[in-house]
């Protein structure tokens, strides 16, 4: 129920006095209500839920989250290592995972 | 798709599990509150992937679950009525009332629409002015900007004939009430990343610090949700108990300035029955005195309402995260999404449709959880 899903505006306009847009979501475009962010522009990137965008996407947060992700102060052989560790004791998600389900982080 | 793919990578989450592995030394319990959550760690099987000493609960974090039997009593009534045109996000229509379902309504002749967006449902009432159209308006406070604008522009617009049935919760009070319930195990709180897109997370240092949990702002793909795991677990290592943003390029400490403005100006703060654990006090909005006329409870009087729950159904247990879906005895055997018990089984973002949908049908047993956090 809480789900939103980042887009691209494509446009902004007025419908009614109502703050209006088109975004698309990876080619689908739908109308969203931007009246919550004044301040959007076309081609931000923003949150959108129930057809209202409620949070312009901050591109620079985005990128530190993931360099977080890709360092993490792990070195390579120690990565290497723990993924042994994992495979021996059986709680790696690939093996004890059941078939036919789809987990995340199975396909390094 | 940009923001989507880049957080849903293999590898990383691969890296992400380890350093949780790496930095974990005993067991501890952590609550994710939001239903869209909950869906992601199952879908993805993050659940799988975390070491055995981080056993995630399931909160209560699903509107769909918690809006109450008498609130869906109401709406199939309204519903039922030949004047109206009910309009519903998708997912509440096969929510099990006491003896129907909207679904059923729609079958036996109701005019139940189905909306994307509360938007739809004003500008039905627009284009059908004979006809009254109510909107059950239900959700957290992610979908609160959403719903108090369908409310506010009617109103500008002069349209009478829309009301809505409003039926909000809020995710503070709810978490309150799982800390102060007896049993209860949780060491710390993923919070829900678009309710605080929305409210920002001002609110929760308090909480943090009153009941002595970290609380961790998390978004919804899997590398957010194992980062927001990560940073949970390692304060909790370190015995700390803070609010943290893991979710920083959605979420901003005062969350969306203009979104709760509308909210105030629409929405009071009221007592709020939640379906399985009760009334919370002070834990829901409703329309306030100014736009009283577009309130269906109002509009519509709707006496006769005696609720019946399923005497088989856990769900409220599940929804305080006291069990897991595949502890309750009906679960996949009389209760399944296709003939649902209770409404945990009807959203796909109920913990118990989850289980049953990933195929999570056999409950493991966890290493017990130490008494409370140091």
């Amino acid at each position: 129920m809480c789900l939103a899903v980042p887009g691209k505006v494509e446009k902004i306009y007025d419908a009614q006095g109502t703050r209006m847009g088109k975004v698309n979501f990876g080619g689908v475009i739908k109308e969203v209500c931007l009246a919550y962010l004044p301040d959007l522009e076309e081609g931000d990137y923003t949150i959108v839920h129930v057809g209202f965008a409620i949070s312009k996407i901050d591109e620079e947060s985005a990128q530190q989250s993931l360099r977080t992700f890709e360092e993490l102060g792990l070195l390579e052989e120690e990565l290497e290592e723990l993924r042994e560790t994992d495979f021996e004791t059986g709680v790696s998600a690939v093996s004890s995972s059941p078939k036919g389900s789809s987990p995340s982080g199975t396909e390094s | 798709m940009k923001y989507l793919t880049e957080y849903r990578d293999g590898a990383k989450a691969q890296r992400l599990a380890a350093e949780i592995r790496r930095i974990v030394t005993q067991p501890w319990a952590i609550m994710e509150v939001c239903g869209g959550q909950t869906h992601s760690i199952i879908r993805n099987g993050i659940d799988q992937i975390l070491p055995e000493q981080v056993e995630m609960i399931h909160g209560p974090g699903c509107p769909v679950c918690v809006t109450p039997l008498a609130a869906i009593d109401k709406a199939l009534a309204i519903a039922s009525r030949p004047e109206v045109i009910f309009c519903s996000f998708g997912d509440m229509l096969r929510v099990p009332g006491s003896n129907d379902d909207l679904f059923k309504i729609k079958g036996a002749g109701g005019d139940v629409r189905v909306i994307y967006s509360p938007l739809d449902a004003v500008r039905i009432a627009r284009e059908n002015p004979e006809r009254e159209v109510v909107f059950l308006a239900i959700g957290f406070e992610t979908t609160a900007p959403a719903n108090a604008m369908a409310v506010k522009l009617a109103k500008q617009q002069g349209i009478t004939n829309f009301s809505a049935l409003v039926s909000h919760v809020l995710v503070p009070p709810a978490i309150e009430t799982i800390m102060n319930s007896p049993g209860n195990r949780v060491n710390a709180f993923l919070a829900a990343g678009h309710v605080c897109c929305v409210t920002g997370f001002a609110e929760y240092p308090a909480l943090a610090a009153k009941y002595n949990v970290p609380i961790v702002v998390t978004g919804f793909e899997p590398l957010d949700l194992l980062e927001g795991i990560r940073r949970t677990v390692l304060q909790l290592e370190k015995g700390q108990a803070k609010v943290e943003n893991a979710y920083p390029r959605v979420v901003s400490e005062q969350g969306n300035r203009a979104a709760q403005a509308v909210i105030e100006e629409v929405f009071e703060v009221t007592d709020r029955g939640w379906r399985g654990i009760g009334t919370i006090p002070g834990s829901g909005w409703r329309l306030n005195s100014d736009y009283r006329e577009f309130d269906a409870e109002y509009k519509f009087t709707v006496s006769d309402i005696s609720t019946c729950e399923s005497p088989l159904c856990r769900a409220g247990e599940v929804l305080k995260g006291a069990i897991k879906p595949n502890q309750c005895q009906a679960f996949g055997k009389e209760c399944t999404p296709r003939t649902p018990l209770g409404a945990t089984m009807v959203s796909s973002e109920g913990a118990c449709a989850a289980y049953y949908n990933y195929g999570r049908f056999v409950h493991l047993e966890r290493p017990a959880i130490a008494e409370q956090v140091s």
